[in-house]
């Protein structure tokens, strides 16, 4: 079954646009129409005679098509759940679900539109003044103006899409694929290098595809179809259409969004060809549907093949405006008069229009359009006279067409830096100040001769209030011309000010069609010159973006150990550490508790294996090695000897703790050091910058990634390592803690430190990253007959926290100094970066401490930032706490005052729901206080 | 984005790139808490020209840059120790 064409479509070849062998249908507030691929929600609408897409944002006034320019805010409809699409820039698919925006009720009888009657009493800034008294006032009224005055509503259960990004690079990329846009692109190609158009139609020729320049009507495509010939036989152009450039950014950024991916497009040079958008009239209704800027209607018969009325007034101020008069003729509209405010019109096409007999009237403006929900006709007015204005005339019609003058569409160009400065000759604004290798072109520069006579007399007559108002100067936010007066008149004179109390210019069209009348307004209420208001301040994006584009695809690195796998298949529970992924724990997590219990009992009865490979790793070579540690770390290590690994503890200049880790002497001038798997960048960094000032004879290698690391802990560690590496005696006396050997596990050579972060007999053992797997196989082999078992990082925090040991970030902040740690080194510590800060704070005194505490009650274990509380103020935090199984009470680590640091004093810690619970300052370490069992 | 030209590694955006502030002199090691609290927390911040150290995060590429604060213009980038350091003052402030 084929549907009849809609009553308002042209034959071809009017429509370039669409495709007449492929119809389609979609839904409009639940009516089905027809349509063809190519139409836009707008143009189908037209086509089908449906004019009101939406209700305005403040008195609910009808709203329609008035630019088709891609930046209108009374063209926002819902399709198929997402909220604020143009309508005239989302192309139809067939099945396409269609709704207007806010109303009550239906589009076409909004319950709302009663506003509108009382909009005397909706004065500019009504919000701001009525709801600022009393107190609390807004409070209560802003969700029902809220719901009165949304744009679209978000779809929770709307369909998730998949959006990307992608990187594109030219040396040349022109924004805008019209004239003058199309002829910048060529001459660059012509250079050399890779050119980018990007244009966001569906077709390039801009202007050229819709505009009329000679009587015959032949000229924009004769110019259109030579710029595509040329185009196509150059090699090095891209054409990006239905693209739209986002943002203008430092060094020639631009982003690019087409569809739903955002191109990041680096160009060398940028031709900005953005052309000019069509400026509305002001006088009385001046909103109503059928009132369309003329290139909206030449758009709409030349584009989509619709007839955008039957009866039709054409108010111009140019030449152009002659033009759009022939179109409409051409496309079988009656052409009831041409109004003109020039005093003196003439040219070809003002020839050709007088030519077929269309009455033109010189002089005239329109006061006032009549309708409801409809233009149904116009009430002209003469300039000139004692009066200003003559006796009025009526003229029926069903469409306006306006064409009174341009702006030119600079916001990349300002967003770029460039400073707007008002031409008095031509009525444009144009772009001064560009930075380097930023032109603008064409129309948006101020033109060429094409549209030549183009300027706008409009603002002598346009700027006279409607006594009956309604006069709309920002369609967006509902602002007449009054209320621009009113605003001006309350004192907010500056351009900037006026925007922000009037809100002109910020809804969803961002001034494009009202920021010129705004400045043209306040420069006659205030006397001043156009070129003295200024422009307000134009910022990325250029138009909506969705959220989606912003968003893209995640992208986050991730890091996987040598052992990664391994852990998979031993069951693990992964956890991000950084950029790493580690094994919080072996088994499933409805059993975690169990499981970290059981890897506690493990390493404290018989063996654990933990993955540290994501430790930090930093290789330190050079005469003056030990002297630059001893510079940069407050522990010494300028005597440090061979063999021997020492805490280390970083902190920076201004004193505050800022890592720490181990550092092995090697030999005379080697040294390794760990980092923290997150501070390691951010500690070469720190090498790095003191050296630049030192000079020292060093070398600095950041090896992290090159060593797979594992540390084996537990009273059976010593058996399990004997037994896979023999080459390194391992007895105690040979091998103390703190010791550091190489040797081989197996037949992998292995650095081997004699450290005990969980408090046990442990070996640290480094190897190269490729023999991770490997060496971890072995070790848990050798390790099964003795009850070996792999733990995580949560068996390991409970682990560190009864041996007392602190994690730099966890149990220390931004501020936290050595005093506070009780790790401030001694007085044979001449210097190190943070030394003065040091002096500093021994001088003044510390406010707090870092003390161990245990709570007898089981009641309740405190959580990492729970507060200490003393007489009703904060004197703290937990920074660490756990329920220990080895020391049979709850323990942990805080921040408290002082006078409550002495162990056994008790303190109160705030938990969850409020209740306190009192701790008990207890001495360090909580389990093996001699240290005896990571000794021996 | 900017682009920032490092010495090492040519033009790159300027997110690899880590600003670590203004280039000074630094005190001497026993000159006291108040010349070393002078470097720490006192800065210029200067509106016009200033010499800054740069780090080039991929690589760990120390350097140095001469950026104009009111526009944000990179002036120059230098590698530690070139000569033209020294030619050119990192006089900063307003003219």
């Amino acid at each position: 079954m084929t549907t009849p064409e809609p009553a308002w479509r042209l034959a071809a070849p009017a429509g370039a646009f669409i495709d007449r062998g492929s119809p389609l249908h979609f839904t409009f507030e639940g009516r089905r129409f027809p349509a063809y691929a190519g139409d836009t929600v707008a143009s189908a609408l037209a086509a089908n005679g449906v004019s009101v897409l939406s209700r305005s944002f403040k008195y609910h006034r009808p709203r329609g098509i008035v630019s088709l320019a891609g930046c209108e805010a009374n063209t926002l409809v819902d399709v198929n759940g997402v909220p604020n699409v143009l309508a005239e820039s989302h192309r139809l698919a067939d099945g396409d679900r269609v709704l207007g925006q806010n109303y009550w009720g239906s589009l076409a009888f909004d319950l709302n539109s009663w506003i509108g009657a009382f909009g005397r009493f909706f004065p500019v800034g009504f919000y701001y003044r009525a709801f600022y008294r009393p107190r609390g006032a807004w409070r209560f009224w802003e969700p029902f103006i809220r719901r009165m005055a949304g744009l679209g509503k978000v779809d929770p259960a709307a369909a998730h899409g998949r959006y990307d990004k992608a990187h594109l690079f030219a040396e040349v990329a022109v924004v805008g694929g019209g004239a003058a846009g199309l002829g910048a692109a060529l001459a660059a190609a012509e250079r050399g290098g890779r050119v980018i158009v990007i244009d966001d139609q569906p077709a390039l020729g801009g202007a050229l595809n819709y505009r009329r320049y000679d009587a015959a009507g032949q000229r924009g495509c004769q110019e259109r179809d030579a710029l595509l010939a040329r185009l196509a036989a150059s090699s090095n152009v891209t054409i990006l259409t239905e693209a739209r450039c986002e943002g203008l950014f430092a060094d020639n950024w631009l982003a690019v969004v087409r569809g739903r991916r955002l191109y990041k497009l680096r160009a060398r040079e940028v031709v900005l060809a953005t052309g000019a958008l069509e400026q509305p009239a002001l006088f009385r209704n001046n909103d109503l549907p059928g009132i369309v800027y003329g290139s909206a209607a030449q758009k709409l018969i030349r584009l989509y093949g619709v007839r955008p009325g039957t009866r039709a007034v054409v108010l111009t101020a140019n030449d152009p405006g002659y033009g759009v008069a022939l179109d409409l003729l051409d496309a079988g509209i009656e052409v009831a008069a041409v109004l003109d405010a020039r005093k003196e019109p003439s040219g070809p096409l003002h020839a050709a229009v007088l030519a077929r007999s269309v009455p033109v009237a010189a002089g005239t403006i329109i006061s006032e359009a009549a309708g409801r929900r409809h233009v149904r006709g116009v009430v002209t007015a003469r300039l000139g006279g004692a009066a200003g204005v003559g006796p009025p005339a009526t003229i029926a019609c069903d469409l306006v067409c306006v064409s009174v003058g341009l702006a030119p569409d600079l916001a990349l160009a300002a967003q770029a830096g460039a400073r707007l400065v008002y031409d008095a000759a031509s009525g444009m604004h144009r772009p001064e100040n560009l930075p380097g290798r930023v032109t603008v072109v064409g129309r948006a520069n101020g033109g060429s001769d094409r549209d030549a006579g183009l300027a706008d007399v409009a603002a002598a007559w346009l700027l006279q209030p409607h006594p009956r108002g309604k006069d709309f100067v920002d369609f967006d936010e509902d602002l007449t011309v009054q209320d621009i007066v009113d605003t001006v008149a309350s004192g907010f004179d500056d351009i900037q000010l006026l925007k922000r109390y009037a809100t002109a210019g910020m809804g969803p069209s961002q001034g494009r069609h009202s920021a010129v009348n705004t400045i043209r307004l306040a420069a006659r209420a205030r006397g001043a010159d156009v070129a003295a208001i200024g422009t307000t301040t134009a910022r990325p994006p250029w138009s909506g973006e969705s959220f989606g584009v912003l968003a893209g695809r995640r992208s986050d690195p991730v890091r996987h150990t040598a052992m990664h796998h391994r852990h998979l298949e031993a069951g693990a529970q992964m956890m991000a550490a950084g950029a790493w992924m580690r094994p919080a724990y072996y088994g499933g997590r409805s059993r975690a508790d169990a499981a970290i219990a059981g890897e506690v009992a493990a390493v404290r009865t018989a063996a654990g294996l933990i993955d540290v490979s994501t430790l930090g790793k930093i290789e330190v070579r050079g005469p003056d090695a030990a002297e630059f540690l001893d510079r940069l770390y407050a522990t010494g290590h300028r005597r440090q000897p061979v063999g021997r690994a020492r805490y280390a503890l970083m902190t920076d200049a201004a004193g505050a703790v800022t890592d720490d880790g181990v550092i092995c002497r090697l030999g005379e001038t080697h040294f390794f050091v760990t980092a923290t798997t997150s501070g390691v960048e951010a500690v070469v960094r720190a090498m790095y910058f003191w050296n630049a000032h030192w000079r020292l004879d060093i070398d600095v290698s950041h090896v992290s990634a090159a060593y797979a690391a594992v540390n084996l802990a537990g009273p059976a560690s010593r058996a399990i390592l004997t037994d896979v590496c023999r080459d390194v005696d391992l007895a105690p006396a040979s091998f103390p803690y703190m010791g550091v050997r190489n040797g081989h596990v197996t037949d992998v050579p292995a650095r081997i430190l004699r450290v005990g972060f969980v408090g046990e007999v442990g070996f640290e053992i480094h190897v190269p990253s490729g023999c991770g797997e490997f060496v971890w196989d072995r070790l848990m082999e050798a390790g099964a007959p003795l009850g070996l078992r792999p733990f995580g990082v949560e068996a390991q925090r409970v682990l560190r926290l009864e041996k007392g040991h602190i994690i730099i970030g966890q149990d220390t902040d931004g501020l936290t100094n050595l005093m506070e740690i009780g790790m401030a080194p001694g007085s044979g510590k001449p210097f190190f970066v943070g030394a003065a800060a040091l002096a500093a704070h021994c001088q003044r005194g510390i406010a707090r401490k870092l003390v161990g505490f245990t709570i007898d009650s089981d009641a309740a274990v405190p959580k990492e930032c729970h507060l200490v509380i003393e007489g009703g103020e904060i004197a703290g935090r937990v920074t660490s706490c756990v329920r220990s199984a080895t020391a049979g009470r709850v323990i942990g680590l805080a921040y408290v005052r002082l006078h409550q640091a002495e162990p056994g004093r008790s303190f109160i810690i705030r938990v969850d729901g409020g209740r306190l619970v009192q701790a008990t300052v207890a001495p360090l370490p909580f389990y093996d206080p001699g240290n005896e069992r990571q000794k021996a | 984005m900017k682009i920032l030209h490092c010495p090492l590694n040519g033009p790159r955006n300027i997110s690899e790139f880590a600003c670590l502030g203004e280039v000074k002199a630094l005190p001497a090691p026993q000159a006291g808490t108040d010349a070393w609290a002078d470097f720490v927390f006192m800065e210029r911040n200067p509106a016009g020209r200033v010499r800054e150290w740069w780090i080039h995060l991929a690589t760990n590429y120390l350097f140095i840059v001469d950026r104009d604060t009111r526009t944000d213009e990179i002036i120059a980038t230098y590698p530690i120790g070139d000569p033209r350091l020294d030619a050119v003052p990192p006089a900063g402030g307003a003219p």
